[in-house]
């Protein structure tokens, strides 16, 4: 008993450890194919192309009333679209039937699912989280409206006073902000980037827009929850927020409550544009149903002086591919990325983000946990580029996870990507599983083992619920817990 | 008094290599303490172990009866609601919950009652206090970063806030300077007289045991209890160690 590396509740083995020799070694073996580009693979490409027309997507546009521009980048899109390959490199996505995706973004079609259809798991989780019963039918896809209309109008109210632009992204196509829209729109996650970029840029729906003036700092989080009855958010939503010089703002994104959608695809887009000085934290939350495959592409560009806060909890999915990038173009700029993933029975999350390190003295810091039970398979993909503009940048990667029991799988694939010698680059990865002797003594106080293992879980996971709102942490908790249970 | 609050009969104990302790027979009434020494290796933090439901032990024999139950086959936490407690040598660092609150939620779950806040935040207070505790640890994470000395302080703590009716002291005053086996003492004399808490207290040396009152003391050696006797076998192991127990085990 007198081990004192058994004094932790987690067992750690020590995975990788990069040295500034491993990166300078690392830097002569350059010139390897980015963890994000896509190979070809034509045969994949055909067997899944089938159904998405120009005149589904003209009416999609006729009915959102697009202006000509977007009218016109849906349709280049579409073109990408049937072009680019299906991405090889990740989980399999073989199970993703485009047919029904494509049936689904058909506008006037209703596909709304039955109650009768909806998993009884997904039932049963929303008593467990206590969703009341008109959001029960909102987030089962079975009623297409949820009455939260007067939150989401009040908080509207109290941020407008304040210059603070907050709508559906449709309405800001439109109206006063509409050059900005265009502007921003798909540039920092062009069409071009993957498949499912270009298929979203085509058939995108719903979604927010956010713009938050000079100097303004909203002191409340927004939360895109409160208008989650926008028509067909919540497949292909796009989320632009633009927070201006020295303005601050947290946005959070979803809610904890699984989500239940016929056609089985999210392929949501969210760009972020953080300018000098500006902060913006973007929290989110995701628990997808578990037929989803989540392909979400979410990226940010930080200005000079200007800070990024990701905090991510991925939860839910059959499929995710999920990984924030964060562009440090300005000089000083700063990128946190705080995130936890939780994968159990027959799914398959690979998750993680990336950081490219433009500017001078820039400065990244990933905190990663994952969590795997009953088969369940985690990655963590984490790609730090330092360019050699970035001289005396910092990144520091710190990646945890832990397998809950003999089946199930955690995989950690860094990349390190360093162009200049004038820069501090750390990267840690641990792989353990809860210590028996931590499970005894929290039982030897009387708590029950499935308590005592959900405590050790809930502290684990704790770094990443401390950095959300309170009640934000409270639901990751909850969430955890109803995923643990029979563990 | 003499009620049998304990009895251990003809208990073997193994783990995966084979077998640790052989047919040990004790009984402790309530009120009662005992103290257990022996040489390192002898199995004193086994027996303590297997008293207490580790999963890591097998019992390979015999019965463990805790307040006339036959608790043998009993999980930890079910013991712990039965009455036992357990003070770890190596108490686990555990981040993510407070010392307070995870007080707090092993009272609720031995109760099975919400806790009175306000009653349980002045008993916490008044505790710690005599254990020259700072108050800023309640806030902290379990055991987290807590030094050997705050570590053994926070299990007395635990021991007095779920008021046990049998508590093992598995080394408790290992690693402790002189004024930290001092302050650890009077939490156990507290222990003693509050409670009237039964004890068995596992050690290799006597230090702890000298301002404790002990009514009997019991010698292990290669996981047989030698000899049972009162205080005064105390003396003698620190006068000769156990070098004489050894041999007449070896007889």
């Amino acid at each position: 008993m007198e081990n004192s590396a058994k004094n932790n509740p987690v067992e750690f083995n020590p995975e990788l450890d990069v040295s500034k020799d491993d990166i300078n070694a690392y830097l002569d073996s350059q010139d390897r194919t980015s963890i994000y580009d896509f190979k070809d693979d034509e045969s994949s490409f055909y067997k899944l192309d089938s159904g998405l027309t120009e005149e589904i997507v003209n009416k999609i546009s006729e009915e959102k009333h697009d202006p000509e521009w977007m009218h016109e980048f849906r349709l280049k899109s579409l073109d990408l679209y049937n072009k680019i390959p299906v991405p090889q490199w990740g989980s399999p996505i073989d199970g993703l039937n485009m047919d029904n995706i494509v049936t689904y973004v058909r506008p006037n079609t209703d596909m709304k699912a039955s109650w009768d259809d909806v998993p009884e798991e997904i039932k049963s989780a929303f008593d467990r989280l206590g969703i009341p019963q008109a959001e029960h039918d909102y987030l089962a896809g079975v009623g297409a409206q949820y009455d939260s209309e007067l939150v989401y109008h009040n908080l509207q109210e109290s941020v407008a006073a304040k210059g603070v632009v907050y709508s559906d992204l449709e309405s800001a196509m439109t109206g006063e902000y509409a050059d900005m829209v265009k502007e921003y729109f798909m540039k920092l996650v062009p069409p071009t980037d993957h498949k499912f970029a270009a298929l979203h840029g085509a058939v995108w729906s719903g979604g927010s827009f956010v713009y938050v003036p000079k100097g303004v700092t909203v002191e409340v989080p927004l939360q895109s929850y409160f208008r989650l009855n926008a028509k067909g958010a919540g497949q292909f939503e796009h989320t632009l927020i633009i927070v201006d010089e020295g303005a601050d703002l947290h946005f959070i994104e979803g809610c904890s409550a699984p989500k239940w959608n016929v056609a089985n695809l999210h392929a949501g887009c969210v760009e972020l544009y953080v300018k000098k000085n500006a902060r913006l934290r973007y929290s989110t939350i995701e628990n997808w149903s578990k037929n989803m495959y989540n392909l979400n592409t979410k990226r940010a560009l930080v200005e000079e002086g200007a800070r990024m806060e990701w905090v991510s909890g991925s939860f839910g999915s059959h499929v995710s591919y999920l990984y924030p990038t964060t562009i440090l173009k300005g000089r000083d700029s700063q990128c946190d990325y705080t995130g936890i993933t939780f994968s159990g029975k027959g799914q398959n999350l690979d998750t993680g983000c990336r950081m490219v390190h433009l500017g001078e003295n820039t400065s990244s810091l990933v905190t990663a946990k994952s969590l795997s039970k009953d088969g369940g398979i985690n990655t963590f993909r984490s790609s730090i580029e330092v360019m050699p503009s970035a001289t005396g940048s910092k990144s520091s990667v710190d990646c945890s996870s832990l397998m809950l029991d003999d089946i199930s799988r955690s995989d950690t694939i860094p990349e390190i990507d360093v162009r200049t010698a004038d820069c501090n680059i750390g990267h840690e990865a641990k792989i353990g599983r809860i210590s028996d002797d931590a499970v005894f003594y929290l039982m030897s106080r009387g708590i029950s083992e499935e308590e005592a293992r959900s405590m050790i879980v809930s502290g684990f996971a704790n770094p990443i619920s401390k950095e959300l709102p309170l009640e934000y942490a409270a639901e990751m908790n909850n969430l955890i817990k109803l995923e643990m249970e029979g563990a | 008094m003499g009620d049998n609050l304990l009895k251990v009969e003809d208990l073997s104990v193994g783990i995966e290599s084979g077998t640790i302790l052989h047919n040990i027979n004790l009984t402790i009434s309530s009120g009662e303490t005992h103290v257990l020494m022996g040489p390192n290796g002898a199995g004193k933090s086994t027996l303590g172990n297997a008293l207490m439901g580790n999963p890591a032990y097998k019992i390979e024999g015999g019965k463990i009866i805790f307040d006339g139950e036959d608790i043998t086959e009993l999980s930890a936490d079910k013991r712990a609601r039965a009455g036992m407690f357990m003070s770890f040598q190596n108490p686990l660092e555990v981040p993510g919950i407070s010392l307070e609150s995870f007080i707090r939620n092993a009272i609720r779950q031995k109760t099975g009652k919400p806790v009175k806040i306000f009653q349980f935040k002045k008993d916490m207070e008044e505790i710690m206090k005599l254990l020259d505790m700072d108050p800023s640890y309640a806030e902290r994470d379990l055991n987290v970063g807590f030094s050997g000395g705050e570590k053994k302080k926070a299990e007395i703590l635990q021991m007095l806030m779920l008021s046990p009716k049998f508590a093992i002291l598995d080394e408790t005053d290992s690693g402790l300077d002189v004024d930290a086996v001092r302050t650890v003492s009077k939490g156990i004399k507290e222990y003693q007289k509050k409670f009237g808490g039964a004890l068995l207290i596992v050690t290799h040396n006597a230090n702890i045991l000298e301002s404790l009152d002990v009514d009997y003391t019991h010698v292990i050696v290669k996981g047989n209890l030698v000899k049972t006797g009162g205080p005064e076998i105390i003396g003698t192991v620190n006068e000769k160690g156990f070098e004489s127990f050894i041999e007449e085990a070896a007889k």
